[in-house]
Order: C-alpha cells, then structure tokens, then sequence
C-alpha cells in the first residue's frame, strides 16, 4: 500500500481514519490530474499565471463541493435512468452561479478566465466524482471526497500555474522576481509551455510512485 | 384474457417510473432555476458596479487630465445625456477637468483581431484635433503576438498625437487613420504597426479608422455645446 513519505504521528494518525482517507486520496493518491489525469482542458489552458490558475482551481472545487453535496442528499431521489441528465442540471446549475460570482469578484479576473469558466460543466472531474462517489455515499463523506478533489485539482494547478509564470512572465502572482530583468520565456505562457510543463510535473510524480513501489 | 393480465401491471409500473422520472427532473430543474435566479439577482448591481468602475477607470487612462465623466448618445441629429439603454456603439463619454473644461471625448469601438473581437477605447481632444490616448478594454489575441496591442511602448506612442484633423467641408476627416508597416510610419495620421503582430495591429486601425470617420466630425461641430452644466449625474 502507498503511503504519504512523511510518515510523522500526524499522518500515521489520518491514514486510519477512513474519512481522513478520503479527504487525502483526492489531494495525494489519487490526485484528479497528476494520478488521474482529468479534466485537462482547464489544465492546460488557463494555467499561464498562478492567479489564473489559483481562480480557476478554486472555482472548479466550489462546484465539485456544492454539486457533490447536492448529487449526494438527493441519491434516494433521483431514478437511475435520468441520473446523468440530474447531474449535469445540477452541475451546470453551480457554474452559472460561480460565473456570476466571479464577475461580481472581479471584472478583470473573468476576463482572463474567459470562456473557461463555462466550461467547468464539461470538465469530467465533476461528473465522474458525482457518479462514482456521491451517488453512493453520505453527504458527510461526498463533501470529504470533494474537499480532496478540489484542493488536489487547484493544488496541481498551481503547480503549472507558479513554473509557467515564473518562466513565462518572470513573477509569481503578479510581483516581479527578477529586478534586473528577465528574458521571458513566451513558449511557457503560449499553450505549448502547458504541455511541457505538465509533461515535467507527470515525470516527477510517475517517479516518486515507483520509488514508493520499490521500497 | 391471459395476455393482458400480463401486459396490465408492466405498463402501470412504466408510467409509474415515468411520472418518477418526471418529478425528479422537473423538481430538480426548478431548484435549480430558482437558484440561479437568486445569484442573478444578487450579484447584478455589483457587477454593474464593477462594470461602470472598470469603464471610467479606462475613460480616465485614455483622456489625461479628467476628473470627471459623463455619458452622451448620439441621437441622429443631436446629442443627450445617456439613459443607460443605449447600445455601445452610439454611447459617447464626454470628460472633464478639475476646472470644469472639456478634457476630451472615450469612444469604444470594435475591430476583427485574430482570435476574435478587439474592443478598444480612445479619446479625442477636439482642442488639439487628435487621439490622445487608448486602452484595449477585451481581446484575445495570442498571448506573446497579438496581445502586444496593449502592451507594446511604440505601438502605444502612436495614439499619444494621433492626428484626426476634420476637413473643410466639416462633414469627413482631411486624412483617415492608415496602416504603415513597423518604423515606416511617416505622416501624424499614420499608425504604426507591430511587427509579429501585423494582424492585431491592423484590426485595431481599422476600428480606430471607422469610428473616427463616423465620430470626429461630429463631435468637433458640437464640441461647443458639451460642458459640466449639461452633465448627467449618475
């Protein structure tokens, strides 16, 4: 059995409980994109700066969250045979609601979001958590899966979102690094640096996963 | 008589299940309409808010020297303070000093980039007959190319004196805005492109080019008539 390499009192303790492991299968060993390599359309494409990515890792985890509870408490309600199409009601129901929220956030925020927001309804993070987790369990343990999943999707997206803009713009969050000037590499920001970048956080992670098989 | 005795309960289990699945989507579908319907109503004055601050902060970059601003329509013969109705393309923003003198006039205008619709704001000084200034409000342009429209020093200098002089006739412009190629820019009319960035560049000429010839003359006659008194308050 995979277990976390910091192997303290803390993480011992949670690895026990079965709702800790929940909360920490999504974050870690069953990370939506480094593991499961999911909903890789927002990955890739708004992961030029880490605010960007942040945004979007926490937009994506709200409606994980909300929609998961909701598939959850209505799981004895919904026929089986118009399951997906509840989902999906349910799930784009909570995009709109982030869109709107986010506009009232900030005007510039959702301009460079853009179209991808909306697409959060398609990203199959959401969806196949819905079928596959919370159509089958309590409210309580849903809202742990989704807590997992969504802080494990905007972790690594900020894993891409920090390298691309650190290389791409030279700043982290807007602040600049570099005072005496950098010579920005514009394939990071471009969509070519997102593949490069994930391809580089997928190597790291196949890695540290053999070397946990071995010992 | 045996055949429906058997056909009777499956079909009575059917539409059962069916008026299930019924409730289910349209309660479902009603939850979520409602839901939906709170959010819009409880976010829609701050995004409005947020929407007019993003504007006058932009009318304030692209006309130097204002403190405040005020919108006008144009109306086919004449020009009113805005209601708020109208659409973009007829809206006008007219600003002024701390002194209460015309600073100029923001113009939105519209052009087909690369990657989709460049919306840009600019502002005329009738006073010195030019564009003073130009913020890109929404594009969405390659970022590293085209996106050197709203970023680039050299393009940006282009629109700190941009001529825009109206003819004799008062009717047309006595030069339109043109295109030059990057550091072949020879006339005050002419904007200079960017190289890597040719068809960004040209969009945004264009734009610039059409609402000028539309809007200049129009407001050069009746820059008179614009002052703080006549100014809505919103």
């Amino acid at each position: 059995m995979n277990k976390p390499t910091d192997k303290s009192g803390f993480f011992a303790a949670l690895e026990d409980s079965p709702s800790a492991d929940t909360f920490l299968r999504g974050l870690w060993k069953d990370n939506p994109v480094f593991v499961q390599v999911l909903g890789m359309c927002p990955v890739l494409a708004v992961t030029n700066t880490s605010m960007n990515a942040l945004a979007m890792g926490l937009a994506t985890a709200f409606v994980l969250l909300m929609s998961n509870v909701l598939v959850s408490s209505l799981r004895h309600f919904i026929p089986k045979q118009v399951r997906i199409a509840s989902y999906i009601l349910i799930i784009a129901t909570f995009v709109t609601i982030t869109d709107y929220a986010i506009m009232a956030i900030s005007v510039e925020l959702h301009k460079s979001l853009g179209a991808f927001i909306s697409l959060i309804v398609v990203n199959c993070l959401i969806l196949s958590r819905a079928e596959a987790f919370a159509s089958k369990n309590t409210v309580g343990q849903s809202m742990l899966d989704a807590l997992g999943m969504g802080v494990g999707f905007t972790f690594a997206l900020l894993c891409l979102g920090v390298v691309r803009e650190v290389l791409g713009s030279g700043s982290v969050f807007g602040f600049g690094l570099f005072p005496d000037g950098f010579q920005n590499w514009i394939v990071m920001i471009l969509p070519a640096g997102g593949f490069f970048t994930l391809a580089i956080w997928l190597l790291l992670f196949n890695i540290l996963k053999q070397k946990r098989a071995t010992t | 008589m045996s055949e429906t005795m058997t056909i009777a309960p499956e079909q009575k289990a059917a539409t059962g299940n069916s008026n299930k699945m019924l409730f289910a989507m349209v309660g479902i579908g009603l939850m979520c309409a409602l839901l939906i319907v709170l959010t819009y109503e409880g976010t829609k004055p701050i995004i409005a808010k947020n929407k007019a601050e993003a504007l006058e902060q932009a009318i304030f970059k692209v006309l130097p020297g204002t403190v405040t601003t005020a919108g006008y329509y144009w109306g086919g013969n004449a020009f009113s303070p805005l209601k708020g109705t109208e659409a973009e393309g007829q809206r006008v923003y007219a600003g002024f000093s701390e002194s209460g003198t015309l600073t100029g006039f923001a113009l939105p205008a519209v052009g087909l980039g690369y990657a989709g619709e460049i919306r840009v704001l600019y502002g005329y000084d009738p006073a010195q007959e030019a564009l003073v200034g130009f913020y890109v409000l929404e594009n969405k342009e390659t970022p590293g190319l085209g996106d050197k429209i709203e970023k680039d020093p050299a393009f940006l200098a282009n629109f700190e004196a941009l001529s825009v002089a109206v003819a004799a006739d008062g009717n047309s412009l006595k030069n339109e805005i043109t295109y030059a190629k990057s550091g072949e820019k020879q006339n005050a009319w002419e904007v200079d492109g960017i190289t890597g960035a040719t068809i960004s560049s040209k969009a945004v000429t264009e734009a610039l080019s059409t609402s000028t010839a539309e809007w200049v003359p129009r407001l050069y006659e009746a820059k008179e008539r614009f002052n703080p008194q006549t100014q809505s308050h919103e």
